[in-house]
């Protein structure tokens, strides 16, 4: 078994799904952030079996949520202060989702446009579904 | 300032308001003659149309307006890489309303978001084209008085034509409307759209032949079986007759169903037919005038 040590502040990503890991790292600009990150990939979980978790010590407000929820808003988001866990984070899926994922209608006005920000709306909440603002395509990543 | 690009934008009470509007133009022409004096319809169609912009045009100048504009991409800015939110922002400064087709979807909404006048969406690619459904909705209810209460067949290519998924969305806001879907296996209608009938518990069906239900049918809306859609030349030869309506299939139709088209028509409705009194695509055309009209007025604020 791994150890990583406590971090003092920041943020704890727990259940993420095993192998998601990486990607949120990149999503949420982390590679971009001075700051320790420690990546766990496939941690036993009971719940999950297998789990990635992120650990990062920064301020807490640098972390985008939104683009967390869009990702999964199965993810456990704890907060940490002096070693401890503050406040546990409920994730809710964003109303709009702005410049995280492209849309891949060739057939789509931002296919040509580049200066226009790729924006996504939540078009069915109990189906999770995100559609391109301007062409209404479906968006397919969920990563 | 409201801008129009998808037939919901406007709540059912709202296009009531707009389908007795276009009903008084049909009755009163004169009276609107000179409702948009000195109001110019900027027409910017970045991509060939006949139908739609000679419709918007004639509208404009039914009204009294004029029309500046270009009618196809080659004869506009957007050949030297100017972009829509620019060309709309310029287009402001000359005109007082404007109707844009643009072959990118989306486009429309990209200008009705730096616009500082109503833009109606013309057509934007595969994605929406309101003024028809406005105008096949306006037909409806021009020719039965209502719209309710009927069982609609959708034939020919469900799966691509924008303009029966844009119907399909408008119909399920008015009760008791029955959908019958007639199409190839290969041209069925998204599932995206029959699971929201599902969800509403509206009523539909699904079959593969037209003559089959062509009886129960109050409105027979065609639409065309283009040739490129299927994967092979056999299933094409196979299937097309059953999408052809002919004289022959239109003695198994209700005396007063009535048949609508988007047009253009290429094969999918003998010249046979034109001549029943049940032929109502050519009345349809007539009525995307009046409704565009109305439109304008509305989006202009103006009140006769």
């Amino acid at each position: 078994m791994l150890n990583v040590g406590k971090i003092e502040e920041g943020f704890v990503l727990d259940h993420i799904a095993a192998g998601k890991s990486l990607s949120i790292y990149h999503h949420l600009h982390l590679d971009k952030l001075d700051c320790t990150v420690a990546i766990i990939k496939n941690a036993r979980s009971n719940k999950m079996g297998k789990k990635d978790i992120l650990k990062v010590e920064c301020d807490i407000n640098t972390l985008n949520l939104d683009v967390l929820a869009f990702i999964d808003h199965n993810i456990t988001v704890n907060v940490i202060k002096d070693g401890e866990i503050v406040d546990k984070k409920e994730l809710v899926l964003p109303k709009e989702i702005r410049d995280v994922i492209k849309c891949r209608n060739p057939r789509c006005i931002t296919s040509i446009e580049q200066e226009l920000p790729h924006i996504f709306v939540l078009a069915d909440e109990k189906k999770e579904i995100y559609r391109c603002k301007y062409c209404e395509e479906k968006c397919r990543e969920r990563f | 300032m409201r801008h129009l690009m998808s037939p919901l934008d406007f709540t059912v009470e709202e296009l009531d308001s707009l389908f007795d509007l276009a009903s008084d133009i049909e009755q009163n022409m004169p009276k609107y003659a000179h409702a948009c004096q000195g109001k110019k319809l900027a027409s910017c169609f970045y991509e060939p149309s006949t139908r739609t912009r000679l419709s918007f045009e004639s509208a404009m100048l039914n009204l009294g307006g004029d029309v500046i504009g270009f009618s196809d991409a080659s004869s506009s800015s957007a050949s030297k890489g100017e972009s829509v939110s620019d060309t709309i922002r310029v287009i402001s400064c000359f005109a007082d309303i404007c109707a844009m087709r643009h072959p990118k979807e989306g486009a429309p909404m990209v200008a009705a978001s730096r616009s500082s006048i109503p833009v109606i969406n013309a057509g934007d690619g595969g994605h929406q084209h309101p003024t028809q459904t406005l105008t096949d909705l306006l037909t409806i209810r021009s020719l039965k008085g209502h719209i309710e209460h009927f069982t609609i067949g959708l034939c020919g290519d469900l799966k691509f034509g924008r303009t029966v998924h844009s119907l399909i969305h408008a119909l399920v806001r008015y009760p008791k409307i029955h959908f019958i879907f007639i199409s190839p296996e290969e041209l069925k209608v998204p599932s995206y759209i029959t699971d929201m009938l599902k969800e509403k518990q509206i009523p539909y069906e699904e079959v593969i032949r037209l003559e089959e239900i062509m009886p129960r049918l109050d409105f027979l809306y065609m639409t065309r079986v283009q040739r490129e859609r299927f994967f092979n030349e056999d299933d094409y030869v196979r299937l097309k007759d059953f999408y052809i309506l002919n004289k022959e299939k239109m003695k198994l139709a209700k005396q007063d169903m009535l048949i609508l088209h988007p047009l253009p028509r290429v094969n999918e409705i003998s010249v046979e037919v034109d001549d029943d009194p049940r032929a109502a695509y050519f009345k349809q055309v007539q009525y995307g005038v009046y409704v565009r009209m109305a439109l304008i007025l509305t989006l202009l604020d103006i009140h006769v």
